[in-house]
């Protein structure tokens, strides 16, 4: 078995050899490389029909009109444009916005960046369960505010939020609702025609699809406007200006195409996989699932190993490809903000492990893991004085720690 | 993280993990950090009638350097006298392990578990 094993898919996939194929058709003399843009040549035509035919399959994947489909740059750009472009265009109706605190960081950098604008944002609390309480979010709502913005699946724990509800109560008050959903293509259902979203960002590269690229869906009926955020020769009706990249339009249109049909059959693979890992781990003591253990994607499983040190666990998991919520693997101090917000204590935190599983993982693999993960606990909880403390029945929190 | 092969070699192999038993005359514990630091040593010195570290046992909570940290210092204690012993300086640590500057404090820790150890030793001892 080829290592280190790769069970990191919420981070990226690789590209599905049929999408890479269908993208080196784009680039060269021999291939498709005009610029959709041209108009005068069948050069240019060539390529605004194979941009056309990949705005349609992604807008198929999520049924919607291909014309609500806006091409960007991945979905961290889609993020930027749909909430500063919502906010900016309807400041005058009022200045407040809400998010929720799991929410992925080009979501809340971008909050914050609109804070230095003058505008308001309530920080939503979520749930022990990673989920949003519609009652708390009906609750922060007010008169001035505009825009809502809740991601559909989780990157880290992978909980599903309930978009068709929070849709509901958005369209009931008139507030733009505009959804981050990186991490749902392809792994949930999602129908634009039923669901009340307004706006909803897509990535390339979470799907098999390459990285660079990604899409914005921006509702028709009703019609929601956006200030534009690259201005130039007005591409994409004028919200997103830009030559369009052919060869990655058409890259992450095939990727989407082969999600829509494969969906449910991968769904169930992964799901099978998921359940033979989990199996696999469970007798292991002190281990807790992070997030709802029901309202969850297959694909990401995040759990927390007590009384082992993070980064000590990832060297000692130096065969697996997974991530961690220890600060030691990160540029920051701080543990992830996600599980914090979730209310675990900063050591659960520290010692959590993400294992997203993908299109190319094998029972063989997951078995290897389950193995390495037994052999790191064992051998790390063995040198624990803390586990040792745990074991004599030592309530840890009464111990006078020398903090240093 | 980067680390040097010493550390590495100490955190694949660490040395002389494991406990003594508490209730033993001659065993002097040290414990020094807090869980929600990162990092938690224990240190176990076995020590003769002649103020001698026997023998040395650690158990440690903590990233890689801080594992390693601990594995030397049993090591280095034993055979030394509990004065040599506490003469064993973070820096001589930190060098030896080439820990880079974020690590500093685990070999600052490690230091101040064989000074734990060595002050529970002569508290019980009456000296």
């Amino acid at each position: 078995m080829k290592l280190p094993i790769y069970l990191d898919y919420a981070a990226t996939t690789p590209v599905d050899p049929r999408v890479a194929e269908k993208l080196m058709q784009f680039l060269t003399m021999d291939g498709s490389f005009g610029n959709p843009a041209s108009r005068s040549h069948k050069f240019g035509w060539q390529a605004e029909e194979a941009v056309e035919i990949a705005r349609a399959q992604i807008a198929e994947l999520v049924n919607a009109d291909p014309r609500e489909i806006v091409f960007t740059s991945g979905a961290t750009e889609s993020n930027n444009l749909a909430i500063k472009g919502a906010a900016q265009f309807y400041h005058k109706k009022g200045k407040h916005l809400i998010t929720a605190k799991t929410e992925h960081k080009a979501v809340l950098d971008t909050m914050r960046a609109l804070e230095r604008e003058g505008f308001e944002v309530t920080y939503l609390d979520v749930e022990a369960s990673g989920l949003v309480d519609l009652n708390k979010l009906e609750a922060a709502i007010r008169p001035d505010t505009t825009v809502i913005s809740i991601m559909f699946v989780n990157n880290e724990i992978g909980v599903i939020q309930d978009i068709a509800a929070i849709g509901e109560l958005c369209r009931s008050k008139g507030i733009i609702f505009h959804v981050d959903a990186a991490q749902a293509t392809g792994k949930v259902d999602i129908d634009l025609e039923t669901l009340k979203v307004d706006l909803m960002s897509f990535s390339g590269h979470k799907t098999y699809g390459p990285k660079g690229i990604g899409a914005l869906y921006v509702r028709r009926k009703p019609r929601i406007r956006l200030e534009a955020q690259t201005h130039g020769g007005g591409h994409e009706r004028g919200m997103r200006s830009g030559t369009l990249a052919t060869h990655q339009i058409v890259a992450m249109g095939e990727a989407f195409r082969i999600a829509k049909e494969e969906m449910h059959a991968e769904r169930e693979r992964v799901a099978v996989l998921r359940d033979r890992l989990l199996d696999g781990i469970k007798d292991i003591e002190q281990v807790f699932l992070n997030g709802d253990a029901v309202q969850r994607v297959p694909g990401i499983t995040n759990v927390s190993f007590n009384y082992v040190e993070g980064e000590s666990l990832i060297m000692a998991l130096k065969d697996i490809a997974v991530s961690s919520g220890s600060a030691c693997t990160s540029a920051s101090l701080e543990p992830s903000y996600v599980l914090r917000a979730l209310g675990l204590t900063d050591e659960l935190a520290h010692s959590s492990i993400r294992f997203s599983i993908g299109r190319y993982t094998t029972e063989e693999q997951i078995d290897h893991t389950i193995k390495i993960v037994h052999d790191a606990i064992g051998k790390l909880r063995d040198m624990s004085p803390l586990w040792e403390m745990y074991k004599d029945g030592v309530d840890l929190g009464s111990v006078a720690w020398v903090a240093h | 993280m980067a680390y040097s092969n010493k550390v590495i070699d100490h955190y694949e192999n660490p040395r002389n993990v494991g406990s003594f038993a508490k209730d033993d005359p001659s065993v002097a514990t040290g414990m020094v950090g807090a869980p929600a630091c990162g990092d938690v040593m224990k240190l176990q010195l076995k020590i003769n009638d002649q103020g001698i570290i026997e023998d040395a046992k650690f158990k440690t909570y903590g990233c890689g350097s801080a594992i390693a940290s601990s594995s030397l210092v049993t090591e280095w204690v034993k055979g030394k006298s509990i004065d040599e012993a506490a003469l064993i300086k973070n820096t001589d640590i930190a060098q030896e392990l080439a820990l880079p500057p974020v690590k500093i404090h685990c070999s600052i820790l490690a230091e101040d578990a064989i000074k734990a150890a060595i002050a529970d030793y002569k508290q019980r001892h009456g000296n």
